[in-house]
């Protein structure tokens, strides 16, 4: 089966990519580019650097631009699936959705107009043994976005590692945040995942934070050998 | 044991993490041992095994299962529980003398419960994730428990302890798989 994988370029679009490499044909990845930070579907932090991702997977990508506002959005992703359907001659989609129902459904409801299948397999998986496993295949992942109480800003540009799942693990505790960060806690960007041919090295970056609310704008990036 | 019934395309498909995964959860979180089985690789030696069998949905444009009714022909001999979710209701359905229709309903619909059984009982309704393009008609042997505005939501086999749910109690609705297989475990249902 010839599948789209829809990315954001945070970790668990990625982390799905891989699941659906394992099991059938990826083909292409499928980015929608928001202008709306406060997207409902799609995530923003540095998803200008999806291009990046898809030269160092070696795979297509099929961008499209959105304003990112609300429903209208939908009609944006139905044009890029149907891009990717002509284009790719793909027979499915693959999302990273964990727990959002919004985002599933609305998904499904345009695979399901558009005759093509749809798979979320990280549906609702364990949070706690799915970062581990991110952590133990090789994703080099990094905090892009953060968007609750209690994230300072030291969490911008952070590593997703060990030490940081264990810190995260004491929001959850304490705050009543989603540990994946599906809630919108907080955002990531893969530099590196165990079928990039390359990795990704930032040369330039930014940040910015206020109140509880920041963004790791990354500027400069290239390619390196892994 | 609890045995899980994966009725995807192909045994190892991407479907397996999304409609089986989440529900072995639930039943190993609930302290029973739980083998997951591809429906065309189902044996007797297995069923005889099992305390209570779940049959798990399938991605909403997989309905390979549907073109092979033989490999579902158990149910009609089983004493065991069984539970079917969305695709697995699907195949009570047309095992015990019903059709599928066209209906799709995806996303939170409300479910209403109309009927007495000790799984549903006080339930009133409750709003359930959705994903299916199909619905049972109501031509066949099986009690309708609950409805959705737009089709059959749960049934039950009246002589023996099997279920059929439209929606996916694995997604905000744990509690109807507890239930199953408290009720299952206890003896609370039964033929």
């Amino acid at each position: 089966m010839r599948l789209g994988v829809l990315c954001s370029g945070g970790k668990d679009s990625l982390f799905a990519c891989m699941m659906a490499m394992e099991r059938e044909e990826v083909v292409c990845l499928i980015a929608l580019r928001s202008r709306n930070e406060e997207s409902y579907m799609f995530h923003t932090p540095n998803v200008s650097l999806v291009p990046l991702q898809a030269e160092a997977a070696e795979l297509p990508l099929v961008e499209m631009p959105t304003e990112g506002m609300e429903e209208e959005e939908l009609e944006d992703l139905r044009a890029a699936l149907v891009c990717a359907r002509e284009k790719h001659r793909i027979d499915g989609v693959v999302t990273g959705a964990i727990l959002s129902i919004y985002q599933a459904a609305r998904v499904q409801r345009i695979c399901n107009t558009l005759g093509l299948w749809c798979f979320n397999p990280l549906w609702y998986t364990d949070q706690e043994s799915y970062l581990d496993s991110l952590i133990r295949n090789g994703f080099r992942v990094i905090i892009s976005g953060v968007f609750s109480e209690p994230f300072d800003e030291k969490w911008l540009g952070r590593p997703l590692d060990r030490a940081s799942v264990v810190l995260l693990n004491q929001y959850r505790e304490r705050y009543g945040i989603t540990l994946t960060g599906e809630g919108g806690e907080y955002e990531t960007f893969v530099l590196d995942a165990p079928f990039f041919k390359k990795r990704i090295e930032i040369v330039e970056a930014s940040s910015e934070y206020h109140n509880y609310r920041g963004f790791y704008r990354i500027t400069g990036a290239r390619l390196v050998g892994k | 044991m609890i045995l899980l019934i994966d009725l995807c395309y192909r045994n190892g498909s991407l479907g397996f993490d999304e409609f089986v995964r989440p529900v072995a959860r639930i039943v190993r979180h609930s302290g029973n041992d739980v083998i997951p089985v591809h429906f065309r690789s189902l044996t007797d030696p297995l069923l005889s095994r099992a305390e209570a069998v779940i049959l798990c949905g399938t991605p909403l444009a997989d309905t390979a299962f549907l073109a092979e009714p033989g490999a579902f022909s158990w149910l009609k001999e089983t004493s065991l529980p069984v539970l079917g979710i969305c695709a697995g209701m699907e195949v009570i359905c047309t095992i015990f003398g019903g059709t599928l229709r066209p209906c799709t309903e995806i996303g939170m619909t409300e479910v209403s419960v109309i009927g007495n059984d000790p799984i549903f009982q006080g339930s009133g309704s409750f709003s359930a994730y959705e994903i299916h393009t199909l619905a049972c008609s109501s031509k066949q042997d099986l009690e309708v428990l609950a409805v959705s505005n737009q089709c059959i939501q749960i049934v039950r086999h009246p002589e023996k302890t099997i279920y059929g749910v439209m929606f996916h109690p694995e997604v905000r609705n744990n509690w109807v798989i507890d239930r199953f297989l408290t009720c299952s475990v206890e003896g609370i249902i039964s033929p």
